[in-house]
Formats: C-alpha cells, structure tokens, sequence
C-alpha cells in the first residue's frame, strides 16, 4: 500500500535531501582517506517512491557499508542479485541497510559488468551475508571474493549456469523418463 | 498452598528419592573427556523433525553438537524464475507458494511491492480485510509451530488440539475465498471480494473461543515438567548476535529486542491497533515458546479490533487501469469490457523502477523485491525471507549442546523450507 510522504507518522527518511548528505559525506571521507583520483566511492543517488538508493563503486562497498554502520544503519536485512539484461554493466547487486532506532531505510546498491563479476564479500563485517551472498552467486553468478564457503546453495552442486539470468530460459530442462534417460540432458546445449 | 505442614512422604516416594543417577553420571562425564572421537551424522533430508526437506550434517563428540551444516534447496522450484515470465496479477498465486504457512504475507508483501510502484491507494476496508486475514494466518502459522514443535518434544495430543482450531481458521479463510491454502484473495490494489454474508459472525465466534484455547495449551506445556527441563536455558542467543546474523521476529524479541514492524514502521493500518509486542529475557528455547504463544491472544486482539471498526467502502481500488470491473459492469458497459479485456490478456503495466517492501511475517522480516522495467511483467522478483535468513542462527545456537537439545531448538527456530528454498 503506497502513502504519499506527507501523511504523519508514515514518512520515509532519509529524504532526497539526507540521501544527499549521506552521499556527500561519502565523497568528502573517501578524498580524506585516500589517494586523490581514486574516484568517489558514491556513482549516482537515486530517491524513488520515498525511499533513497546509493550507487557505489563495487571496488568500495566495504568502506561504504562500514561508513553507513556508523551512521546508524547497523542492520542488514537483505542482500540480493538483479539482471540489467541486456545493459552493461549487466549485474547487480543490492544491499538493504537498516536503523532499528531513527527506523530508516538506505538501499545501497552496485553494477558489475558480465565478463568479470567479481566483488569482495562483506561476510566478515556482516555475517547475516553469508547465505545470501551464495544466493547470488548460486543464481546470477556473482563471485564474492573472501567468501569463506563460496558454494551454491540452491542448485544442486553439479548445476551449469546461473538461473535468475535473464538469459536462462524457463522450462529449460527436459524430464527424464526411461526412453530418453540415456540422452544428454544438460541445459547449455 | 495453603498448608505449611509437608505431607508424610509415601513408602513409594521414599525409595524413589533414595534413588540417585550420579555414579551413573560419574562415568558419563568420564567417557565424555577422554573420547576425542567424532562422528557425522546426517540428519535428514527427510526426518520428522526437521519440518521440511531439511539436511544437517551433524558432528558429534558423544552426545555433544560441535558442528551443524545445514543443507537445502531441496524443495527449489523457482518461483522467484516463474515469476519474471508472469504478469503481475498472476505472480500471486504462485509466490504465495513460497512460505505454505503464511500465504497471505506472500501476497501481501508483494501486491505492497506493486502498489508502491504504481502509487495505487488501497481503500481502507481493503486495508482492515487484509489485516484481519493475515492476523488470522499468524495465528494459524502458531498453531502449526506449537502442534509439530510439541511433537518433537514428544507431546502428541498438542498436535491434534492444535490443529482443531487451525482447522476453523482454514474454514473461515474458505468462506472468504473459496480455498483453505494459497487463498489468492489479495490483489493488487486490495482484496479480490468483500467478506460474505456469515463471516463476521462466524469469526467472532472463534475470536471468543480463541483466548480460552490457548490458555488451554499454555496450561498444557507450562505445568509440563518435561517440556519445562527441554526448553528452559537451552540454546540461547543473544541479541547481539542474532542481530548480526540478520535474525528478526519472535526469535529476536525471544532475546528482549522488542523490533516488530507492526509497530515501529506500520504499514497496512496497524496503527489503528492496540496491541502489546511480547518480549523474551535470555532468549533461549523457552523464551521463543512463551513468545509465540503470547503473540496469539495480540494477534487475536487485532483481529477483534479491526472486525469492530470495519470501515465501509470499496473493497479494491477503482482504478480500473489496475483492477477488474464488477461483473455486472461488462454487460452495460464497453468501457468495462476493454478494461476487462486489457487486464485478462496482458495485464497492467508497472512504471520502471525498484522496491524493496518489509512486512513482518509470523517468522519475522519478510521484504519482496520488485524491479520493474515498464512492461507488464515484472523483471526480478526476490524475497528475503525470515526462514532462509534465520536458518543462519541455527549452527551458532545448537553448537555445544546436546543433540537431543538440537531437536527442540530446531522446532523453535521454525523454519519453513518451501520459503527457505523458494
């Protein structure tokens, strides 16, 4: 059920305008810390339906996410993979941070090109990603690097392909019955 | 008691305290420190216990879990895939297959998805029917917990009782919709009918029988000495932890956190509600039982409240852009008959974007994300789901117990695997 922001008690924050502080912080630590031109860590701010949408560097996200903990979204309640098929970079994927006390919401969010999906894992920082960085890697493909356990969790172990792909097809996989038992049944041919 | 004096203990009882275990003990200890030896077990994937198509690899040092593995995806069917080739009013009734005990969280926490990104209003009755029906389904989904969870614990009467008022509720969700599970009766935009004839009467019977019933099997388990020696200080978490791992719902508020969507972020109109968030102390076995039974008489209270205040009006939204005309609209009308037409055929047209929508299902944070890219199907559908997420917990409460400890904290993290592997 969608509220527009100006009823009492329902309203969204961050607004635009504390996404934009955020950011801003984030550009200005990230100068501070680091080696000039390394770029800034905050590509692009989206607020869509009230609620605000961070686009980072994926080569950051570590210190992104570390720098949102200290600002108070101490929570992460779900991490997961998206397709931009047939744009590139291809894959994403999303971070949904949280405040338990000021009750906000912040997405954050990072776009990996198709021919090297690779991010460094957050597990170790954030335990609850253990299982749903496998999903993302299990579905999409998506490498976490520093995984500890970096297995499919979904799909059998001996699965080819990543299926939430856009480019998967549904229905892709012929059942098996005695007459055609011995055909091949793999889903990339 | 009223009398100070004690009893004269029988000839029975007498031999009875004369008995002691602890030589008996002595030597358990004994043989605990001096094995080293290990030995896996696999638990599962079919095993009473486990609620499900559930795998644990289990290492043992005698009796003692040192290591759990838990294994799943074996009931994968790939709703979230399915969903992407579906248009958005025919999703529903296959992610309602997600989580088989809370149905209408499913539907709910995707048509909120959806009617954010299309800005659509929901009609307040239609906010009121959706909070009774998914009061209802909690309380449902309790049942199904407390009647298997007493089984594991070897209770098997609480399963019938159980389910003999659970049986009541499936009715009344029958009388709504048509359909007992996988009701289908949120829309997009509100609920698909309005209640019959019959229902608000029948509910309120059931509402008054209700809070009797539990006390009924609080009375059962509270004075139960073995459930009391199998759930008190077994396997607790604390916050702290179970935050870290991402764990929200009866399991947190088990270990004091009182963080429940209902009331810190309301949606769906639980603002209108008066009703308490029960909260644990330790967070152990006993602590996630006493909440979950608690929740019961709140959530009956909601649903008391919410059928008293009924607001009257529609019971969907009138945009036909969304929703289906009434029938008897598309005989007089050929505005209808295109509307009807255009929705059957190819559904409505999302604008492009990303939602991630939380609600708080009976295990605890469930958010659907929709991505739209302007078509009328949708481009990704994910939910995070309470089950999947909280499974994580499991290993960091059963380690160092004992196996038989496992089982009980197994059926009180209640997990559900059609919503674990989608």
């Amino acid at each position: 059920m969608w509220r527009p922001e100006t009823q009492p008690g329902t309203q969204r924050v961050p607004d635009a305008t504390g996404l934009e502080l955020i950011a801003q912080d984030l550009r200005a630590g990230e100068g501070a810390g680091e080696a000039p031109g390394s770029g800034s860590p905050v590509l692009e701010t989206v607020f869509f339906r009230g609620r605000g949408t961070l686009i980072v560097d994926p080569a950051k996200i570590g210190s992104v996410l570390e720098h949102l903990r200290e600002r108070g979204y101490s929570f992460m309640s779900s991490l997961h993979g998206v397709d931009h098929y047939p744009e590139e970079p291809r894959l994403g994927v999303v971070y949904e941070l949280l405040d338990m006390h000021r009750v906000e919401r912040i997405t954050v969010k990072l776009r990996l090109p198709s021919d090297a999906p690779e991010v460094e894992s957050v597990t170790e920082a954030w335990p609850t990603a253990d299982h749903q960085e496998r999903e993302v890697y299990d579905m999409f493909g998506v490498v976490f690097r520093g995984h500890p356990d970096l297995r499919r969790i979904l799909m059998p172990e001996d699965y080819e392909g990543h299926p939430q792909r856009r480019d998967f097809p549904v229905g892709g996989e012929p059942v098996i019955f005695t007459f055609n038992e011995n055909e091949s049944h793999g889903v990339s041919e | 008691m009223s009398s100070t004096e004690q009893p004269a203990l029988s000839e029975y009882r007498r031999r009875e305290q004369s008995i002691t275990l602890s030589p008996l003990q002595e030597q358990l200890e004994e043989q605990e420190q001096t094995s080293e030896e290990l030995l896996t077990l696999n638990f599962g994937p079919h095993h009473p216990a486990t609620h499900g198509v559930l795998r644990l690899l289990v290492t043992l040092q005698g009796e003692i879990v040192r290591e759990i593995k838990p294994i799943i995806g074996y009931v994968h069917t790939g709703i979230e895939k399915t969903a992407e080739d579906k248009s958005y009013w025919k999703v529903i009734p296959v992610i309602e297959r997600m989580d088989y005990l809370s149905y209408y969280f499913n539907a709910y926490a995707f048509c909120g998805a959806v009617e954010t990104l299309l800005e659509v209003e929901v009609p307040r009755r239609a906010q009121y029917l959706r909070v009774i029906h998914m009061e209802l389904n909690r309380i449902m989904s309790h049942l199904v917990w407390l009647g298997t969870s007493a089984l594991d614990l070897g209770a098997i009467s609480m399963f019938w009782y159980c389910f003999r008022e659970r049986e009541k509720i499936l009715d009344l969700f029958e009388m709504s919709s048509g359909q007992r599970m996988h009701t289908r009766y949120f829309q997009v935009g509100g609920v698909i009918e309005d209640i019959p004839s019959g229902f608000a009467e029948k509910l309120s019977g059931f509402l008054k029988d209700m809070p009797s019933r539990v006390d009924q099997y609080g009375d059962l388990l509270n004075g139960n000495e073995i459930v009391l020696q199998r759930l008190r200080g077994t396997c607790p978490l604390d916050a702290e932890t179970l935050l870290s791992l991402g764990v929200t719902g009866p399991l947190l508020r088990a270990a004091g956190n009182p963080w429940d969507l209902r009331k810190a972020d309301p949606y769906c109109s639980y603002e209108d509600f008066q009703f308490k968030i029960p909260v644990g102390t330790v967070g152990d076995n006993y602590d996630r039982y006493a909440c979950r039974l608690a929740e019961m008489y709140e959530s009956v209270k909601i649903v008391e409240q919410a059928l008293e205040g009924l607001p009257e009006g529609p019971h969907i939204t009138e945009d036909r852009k969304v929703a289906l005309p009434p029938r008897h609209e598309l005989a007089t009308s050929m505005e209808a008959l295109i509307h009807h037409f255009k929705l059957v055929t190819e559904g409505f047209r999302v604008p492009p974007g990303e939602v991630y929508f939380p609600i708080e299902s009976p295990r605890g944070e469930l958010g659907c994300f929709v991505r739209s890219d302007g078509s009328s199907k949708p481009a990704r559908v994910h939910m995070r789901d309470p089950s999947f997420v909280n499974l994580q917990s499991f290993s960091h409460m059963a380690k160092g117990a004992y196996i038989a400890d496992l089982i009980a904290s197994l059926a009180m993290l209640d997990p559900v695997l059609g919503g674990i592997d989608r």
